[in-house]
């Protein structure tokens, strides 16, 4: 009986194979086809920025402060630079501390509680918002009252945008660890803290240094929340109060200066302008590929 | 309790953390003394100016984009000669009035000048800078600088949307043997709230108001164009767009070798943009009528070689100054450019003003700036 | 130092060591209190920083609510001499571009984690995917800077002459609006740069999500004579479908968001909604970027805030929107739930 069923359905069936086997092929094509595009697409922009860039990095790029005359080709990106440092040196200093504190909450005391899924739901949500609103934020809560730009300022838009990146990334992370360290710990009858900071922090070290710096280098990167906070200055500080000083007027720095000096009809200016962007790819790239390189072993378990 | 090494780490961190905050800041520091061209100690020539105090060693300007390059140049030469920094950000006229009403600036620049009743609503001063004039910017090849001819009329409608193509039989007449592509016109315009789009605006007002219905003002509803911000970024547009056409400050278009365009003044001749016509334009005004606020318009000013897209810039300061040094520092600034400033606007393209009138701010303006009552300047 | 610290340090074998192994809030020291205290306030700062943001946008927005009440949301143009404050072409020009991204980005992404989780060898995978990790976290001005220089003279030098004269240029979206001024900046600019910065973020999770299907269900399918495609298709995206949705929202939500690269190259044109792709508009990004600082009519100041609101609004939801999306991949894959 199967003998009769199975001859009436064999034609189709070789028919549809050759379909099927047509359809495979064609969508393979076009997924190498596609997927060379995108990757040779970002490729280009890296290469971009290479190519235009290199030629800005000379020894005045490193040393010079951001010019102000059009009608020279002197000046560099110095002062920009370290600004770029500080602002974010001042912001990681406010956000990792505590963004690893509440990553700890959420991923050791909170877990699944009502609060602790609230702060990590929100959490989330923060780590959504445009980072323009959160410049207007600052603007609104720490420029506005002090009638005045500073760095710090901008620094404490770079942390309000840290804040749950840390957070979330301490809490997956020490999430990775096993019980059993945190079980064998309390049992040897150490306090909490001390099993969590000596014994599930130093067992996740790599992973909680890799989402530190990752989290460092991506606000590192942002424009838009200095737009209003930090704007930006042609000289190097002076120390940190004063009209000059990071807490008490503009700062320098290096995204705002490149947006401004690529938005500019000069040329020598957007030469810097792609050198500064050649400086933040190294950056960011190197500071990736670095704490792979050294910390990667942290995340097996 | 022995220290883990745990512990030991997390001290190291914090303290490299602090130590390249504490370097950045250090850096700075030094940075802004190896980087300052010349010696600090003040020069001969700027008589009374002793020891600058902590408080008053930056000057922070914001504002109009039209006289940036000037006021930065001028910046940087004041800090070689008097130690004190300018860092003024070019914002857009807009942006200058807005900081100086919030006063987190010590000054405001602004091309678009107020008017008496704005000035005490808000309890500001204002006084002019310099001149300079808007240009017409085109990116067309084959098409030299000062080639092409361009009446306010065909300015107007190239801007109201209703002449839309290069080889329109309106610019041909005007403009024989010039190479004209049929291709379209692309309008750049300002995205941002400027003084230098007050000028321009005012101009095609006056000019060809019968095609110009716009209105006139920093902002306005283009009725085409895609806009850039600052005279930068409209600069910038016009030399990434091809067949594109903008309106720029002079120096803009000069230090960056962009095609001009010529115009036809209000006498019917046809000018190039130059000291000599923004000069021209100039000598016109009345300052002395225009007191107290030195309101003044020079768009469409009579003048066989006047530039018809002339215009003044101005500086507007909080009359009651909070910190009575930071008020002298910038009018002792101001001092300068004015005495001393004349060379590098000349080598941009600027026009300084004639003596007198800025003997007019200084007599009748300047006076009125006060901290606690008393005068800040001289 | 505490007597139960001592007790550890006496040995694992000492009597009130294990006495003591069951702690429930009866530390003799003061850190363990301090500890959770400490920990609980910076997890709630958390909460309390995006109330405080959303609390001051509300309050500085309210005189442009309560003073232009819906008009923000339909009137279409922002013309602030006019004192018109319209949010509409704003909108338009951010659904648009965000659009135009997403049809370029998603497509790509996935076929890009297909390719990496099923047709590459392993090692050649995890080079070029983490090679996509790493390109994530490259600033966004870096893309503004490569489109105005880059795609910007391409697009009015090549691709928009070559579209208009042929076929396609009379298919509306594509032939150009009252606003055209040669495409070079434009929605369709601003779109293909919002996409390639995108991009990496979902190909990313993408490949993850994929990675999770289980290699039995896969090889099932295999053995009953399914080709590639099919498998993917019927069992991989099958899988791993709310990790990929949830993984299009945050990138859309990123999208929505983004300034500096859109506000380099929509056209800023605030004064009407745009017809075509190839025509110039605005964001709500970009245009509070370009016109804070210079607002000086209070009403101005509020509007925009409202703007920021709107768009803070906006992304809450796609983020919460995701984030559901998300939870159900972890339950599917049984994680940490």
């Amino acid at each position: 009986m199967s003998t009769v069923v199975d001859v009436r359905r064999a034609p189709p069936r070789r028919r549809s194979i050759a379909r099927r086997k047509a359809t495979d092929l064609v969508i393979k094509t076009f997924s190498w086809i596609g997927a060379w595009f995108g990757i040779a697409v970002m490729a280009f922009i890296v290469y971009e920025v290479v190519r235009r860039g290199a030629g800005a990095l000379n020894v005045a790029f490193f040393t010079q402060a951001t010019p102000q005359d059009v009608t020279s080709n002197a000046g560099g990106f110095a002062n920009a630079i370290v600004g770029t440092l500080a602002i974010t040196a001042v912001a990681a200093l406010i956000a990792i501390p505590m963004g690893f504190l509440g990553g700890v909450y959420l991923a050791e005391f909170g877990r699944n509680g009502h609060l602790a899924t609230a702060v990590r739901m929100i959490a989330n949500v923060v780590m959504g918002v445009p980072s323009i609103i959160v410049g207007v934020f600052a603007f609104a809560i720490i420029v506005k009252p002090f009638q005045h730009y500073s760095g710090f300022a901008g620094s404490v838009a770079l942390a309000f945008i840290m804040l749950p990146v840390m957070a979330r990334t301490t809490e997956d992370i020490l999430n990775l660890v096993p019980n059993e360290l945190r079980e064998s710990g309390l049992a040897m009858g150490a306090p909490r803290w001390k099993v969590t900071l000596g014994v599930i922090c130093k067992a996740a070290r790599g992973g909680l240094i890799t989402g530190a710096t990752l989290a460092i280098v991506r606000v590192a990167g942002e424009t838009a929340p200095l737009l209003f906070t930090a704007l930006s200055s042609p000289y190097w500080m002076t120390g940190l109060f004063g009209p000059g000083g990071f807490f008490g007027g503009p700062v320098a720095n290096l995204t705002k200066t490149i947006y401004d000096f690529s938005g500019s009809p000069y040329p020598h200016w957007q030469q810097l302008a792609w050198g500064g962007a050649l400086v933040i790819i190294i950056a960011v790239l190197g500071m990736n590929i670095l704490v792979r390189l050294l910390f990667q072993r942290g995340k097996q378990w | 309790m022995k220290m883990s090494t745990r512990s030991w780490r997390l001290i190291v961190l914090v303290a490299a953390a602090v130590a390249i905050v504490a370097g950045a800041v250090a850096l700075g520091a030094c940075g802004s003394s190896s980087t300052s061209t010349v010696s600090t100690s003040p020069s001969p020539s700027i008589s009374g100016f002793t020891a600058v105090p902590m408080s008053a060693d930056t000057i922070l300007g914001a504002g109009a984009s039209f006289p940036a390059p000037l006021y930065m140049k001028w910046g940087s030469d004041y800090n070689g000669v008097a130690g004190v920094k300018l860092n003024y950000q070019s914002i857009g006229s807009g942006g200058g009035i807005s900081a100086i009403e919030s006063k987190t600036v010590d000054f405001g620049a602004s091309d678009a000048p107020l008017k008496q009743a704005d000035l005490e609503a808000n309890g500001l001063v204002q006084f002019p800078m310099i001149v300079g004039g808007d240009v017409l910017v085109v990116n067309l090849k084959g098409v030299a600088d000062g080639q092409l001819k361009l009446t306010a009329d065909l300015v107007a409608g190239i801007y109201m949307g209703t002449v839309t193509t290069w080889n329109d039989p309106a610019i041909v007449k005007l403009n024989p043997g010039v190479k004209l592509p049929a291709t379209k016109i692309n309008v750049v315009h300002r995205s941002d709230s400027s003084g230098t789009t007050w000028i321009f605006t005012n101009y095609l007002t006056d000019a060809a108001g019968k095609i110009w219905t716009a209105g006139a003002d920093k902002e306005i509803p283009w009725p085409v164009g895609v806009g850039g911000k600052g005279n930068e970024g409209v600069a910038a547009s016009v030399q990434q767009l091809s067949g594109a056409i903008g309106y720029v400050e002079y120096a803009y278009a000069k230090q960056t070798g962009m095609t001009t365009t010529q115009l036809q003044n209000k006498d019917g001749a046809w000018v190039k943009p130059s000291i000599a016509s923004f000069s021209s334009a100039a000598s016109h005004a009345d300052w002395k009528a225009s007191l107290p606020s030195m309101y003044m318009v020079l768009v469409n000013q009579p003048g066989k070689t006047s530039w018809p897209i002339t215009g003044a810039s101005f500086i507007l300061m909080q009359k009651d100054q909070a910190d009575a040094a930071r008020g002298k520092a910038a009018l002792d600034f101001f001092d300068w450019a004015y005495k001393n400033g004349g060379g590098g606007a000349t080598a941009l393209d600027y026009v300084p003003l004639p003596a007198a009138v800025y003997d007019l701010a200084q007599k009748q303006v300047w006076p009125t700036v006060t901290a606690s009552g008393t005068p800040v300047w001289p | 130092m505490s007597t139960v610290e001592l007790d550890a340090q006496q040995g694992p074998g000492a009597p009130r060591g294990a006495a003591k192994a069951a702690p429930r809030g009866r530390r003799l020291g003061l850190g363990d209190p301090i500890f959770r205290g400490l920990a609980t306030i910076c997890g709630i700062t958390v909460a309390v920083a995006m109330f405080g943001l959303a609390i001051v946008l509300v309050y500085d927005s309210w005189p442009a609510i309560s003073g232009l009440g819906t008009k923000v949301i339909t009137t279409v143009a922002w013309s602030p001499t006019e004192h018109k404050y319209g949010a509409l072409a704003a909108l338009a020009g951010t659904a648009l571009s965000t659009f135009v991204a997403m049809v370029i980005a998603v497509p790509l992404a996935l076929v890009i984690a297909l390719l990496l989780v099923e047709l590459v060898h392993p090692a050649v995978s995890r080079v070029v995917g983490t090679a996509i990790e790493m390109l994530a976290a490259i600033p966004s001005i870096i893309f503004g800077m490569v489109g105005i220089f880059v795609i910007v003279p391409w697009v009015q030098d090549h691709l928009v002459p070559w579209l208009t004269s042929g076929p396609l240029g009379s298919v509306p979206g594509i032939k150009p609006g009252s606003q055209f001024q040669g495409g070079g900046m434009s929605i369709f600019t601003a779109g293909v740069v919002l996409a390639f910065m995108v991009l990496p973020f979902i190909t990313a999770v993408s490949r993850d999500v994929l990675k999770m299907v289980p290699q039995v269900t896969k090889e099932a399918g295999y053995g009953m004579g399914s080709t590639t495609w099919e498998v993917m298709r019927n069992i991989s995206l099958r899988y791993a479908n709310s990790g990929i949705v949830g993984a299009v929202f945050i990138g859309l939500g990123r999208a929505l968001g983004e300034t500096m690269a859109v506000a380099y190259l929509i056209g800023s044109v605030y004064t009407d909604i745009p017809r075509s792709l190839f025509d110039p508009g605005t964001s709500i990004a970009s245009l509070i970027a370009q016109q804070f600082s210079e607002a000086t009519d209070r009403i101005q100041v509020s509007a925009l805030i409202e703007l920021g609101l709107i768009l803070f609004i906006i992304t809450v939801l796609f983020q919460i929107a995701a984030q559901a999306w998300l939870r159900r991949v972890q339950r599917a894959t049984g994680g940490r739930a």
